[in-house]
């Protein structure tokens, strides 16, 4: 009784900045569910663990900018073994990067003017539902069609020429064995790096689809290259987040990191041995998840109408 | 206990030297220290009632009140928008509402203290809040400053316990405030009334200090007064961390 009265208190555990006591073990688990999603679909799971840390009770300022500073650990954990695979494409992943980092400028400046409007909230509630709703739903269908199409014996269908294809400034990508125009993958970039900022997210469940629909990139490859693209959009907003809001806890921080870390080295593994089709279809269906919560959050009356915040913050 | 009261009366009787009836006290401790495994805490308040002339025939009563630093704070009302989705409508700010906010009683609030005596030294929680600034267009602020303390009060941050100071023979007295973890760092304003026939007739105040110590204490400091550095300490750790594990993996399937 004593002994687990006593294991009941020291799982407990203070952080400095969220200046609020939670359970270790609680934030190790969460951090190796998102680990493991991060290592299958190479997506941060930013827009996953997010609401869970809100629901949790961590404040959201401060549950933003420590995400971050996970994603990056779990990315990195991530990319390394994908690296020894041979499946980052690293030149993709520089042109994407140049876009996001861009993007992610760009973003902030959309950001602060749209928090001088007012209603940042409801804006970034409702770019959530949209794309959340949108990626997974067309995501969704398509891996459907596809596994049909493979039962039938059909010969699956690969690239198509597209308007992609027929841009200038072409360049090869070996390791995606692409020869396209650097603009569309640029674009993507600064596409994906504005909604990141803007919804506080890496971005990854926009990324991956973007690289296999409008780039054409083999979902093998997309994976560890959207992993290498997040550690380096993600490092940025960390440090943007602790220098600006000081908002990082560090302590929840590692508590999500060794559990992401270790969940994510599992992640990379089982999403090897699932076809490509099927790891598509589950990452629409928990996008599609995320997306019916958070809609479901809108439409319904809450329970408590009233809310508390600092001045100023958001 | 009773005999340690005693003492601490014999022994800071000659700082009150007023006539009447006056309040010695004790804490538990008069620090809280905000550790790693900090998770909440309970402080005993105890005293005694120090006078010079005989028990009058009315009752005394006790009131004790712990107050943290006072913030502003942004309440937020969601309405249906387009009559689809909820979204926060109405926004009221109140300039200062206690972060923490205990009142304990010796006995119902009414028959200790006079509305107009707690009114006065805004002992009640809702009189402890700073009546709010509502926009024009926001006609019920009242209900604004009542979800503070709906909220709060179910957070634990703002307690009302009545009847919950024992007081023996109308000498000693105590009670229990819990904690909860999520603290604000302060100095916590603890006072105590003396009462008879609802008015208060002695009063006495005293600080118990909040602090985060330690790691706690480090880390916080560092984060605000070398952001740039703890970032990057973050992203160290952060990288470190991702390495480390992939490293173990590879080790383990060698095996």
């Amino acid at each position: 009784m004593a002994i687990s009265a006593g294991l009941h208190e020291n799982m407990q555990i203070y952080l400095p900045i969220a200046e609020v006591s939670v359970n270790a073990f609680l934030l190790l688990g969460l951090g190796g569910l998102v680990g493991v999603l991060s290592g299958m679909f190479g997506v941060g799971g930013g827009f996953l663990m997010t609401p869970l840390l809100f629901f949790i009770g961590i404040p959201p300022a401060v549950a933003v900018a420590t995400e971050a500073n996970q994603i990056v650990a779990s990315s990195f954990s991530g990319v390394l073994a994908h690296f020894r695979r041979q499946t980052v494409d690293l030149r993709m992943g520089l042109v994407l990067l140049i876009g996001g980092l861009v993007g992610a400028a760009l973003g902030v400046v959309v950001f602060n003017y749209l928090k001088s409007l007012g209603q940042v909230d409801l804006l970034v509630r409702l770019c959530y539902v949209l794309f959340l709703g949108v990626v997974g739903g067309l995501m969704f269908i398509e891996s459907l069609n596809a596994i049909r199409k493979t039962r039938k014996g059909g010969p699956a269908k690969r690239r198509q020429r597209t308007w992609v294809h027929s841009l200038p400034f072409k360049m090869r990508f070996r390791t995606s064995g692409l020869y396209i125009s650097v603009i569309p993958p640029l674009i993507v970039g600064v596409l994906v790096g504005i909604l990141a900022a803007i919804m506080g997210v890496g971005g990854g469940f926009i990324m991956v689809p973007a690289m296999i629909y409008i780039l054409g990139m083999p979902t093998k490859v997309v994976v560890g290259t959207s992993l290498f693209q997040i550690i380096f959009v993600t490092a940025f907003t960390t440090m943007l987040h602790a220098t600006t809001n000081f908002t990082v806890d560090i302590v929840l921080a590692v508590l999500l990191l060794v559990g992401g870390v270790i969940g994510a080295q599992i992640g990379t593994k089982i999403g090897l041995k699932m076809k490509a089709e099927q790891l598509r279809i589950l990452l629409a269906l928990m996008v599609l998840a995320v997306c019916g919560k958070l809609a479901l959050d809108l439409l319904l009356q809450p329970a408590e109408l009233f809310s508390l915040g600092a001045p100023g913050g958001h | 206990m009773i005999r340690f009261l005693l003492l601490v009366l014999f022994v800071m009787a000659p700082t009150f030297a007023r006539a009447g009836e006056e309040v010695v006290l004790g804490l538990s401790k008069d620090k809280v220290a905000i550790t790693t495994s900090f998770n909440g805490s309970e402080i005993l308040i105890f005293g005694a009632v120090k006078r010079e002339s005989p028990i009058p025939e009315t009752p005394l009563h006790v009131v004790i009140t712990v107050a943290g630093p006072d913030h502003p704070v942004v309440v937020r009302r969601k309405e249906k928008w387009l009559g689809l989705i909820w979204v926060n409508h109405d926004a009221v700010e109140i300039d200062a509402a206690p972060s923490f906010y205990a009142v304990a009683t010796s006995a119902p609030m009414k028959d200790v203290l006079s509305d107009a005596e707690n009114l006065r030294q805004r002992i009640s929680i809702g009189h402890a809040i700073r009546s709010p600034d509502a926009p024009p267009d926001v006609k019920d602020s009242a209900s604004f400053t009542k979800a503070v303390i709906r909220i709060r009060q179910k957070a634990g941050l703002y307690q009302l316990l009545e009847g919950q100071v024992a007081l023996d023979q109308q000498t000693l007295f105590r009670t229990a405030i819990k904690m909860p973890s999520d603290l604000t760092e302060g100095d916590y304003t603890t006072r105590i009334y003396l009462t008879r026939d609802a008015k208060i007739i002695s009063t006495y105040e005293t600080s118990i200090d909040v602090r985060k110590v330690g790691l706690e204490r480090w880390l916080f400091t560092l984060s605000r007064q070398q952001p740039m550095l703890y970032g990057l300490m973050s992203l160290a750790i952060a990288i470190a961390a991702g390495w480390g594990a992939s490293a173990a993996f590879r080790l383990a399937r060698r095996d």
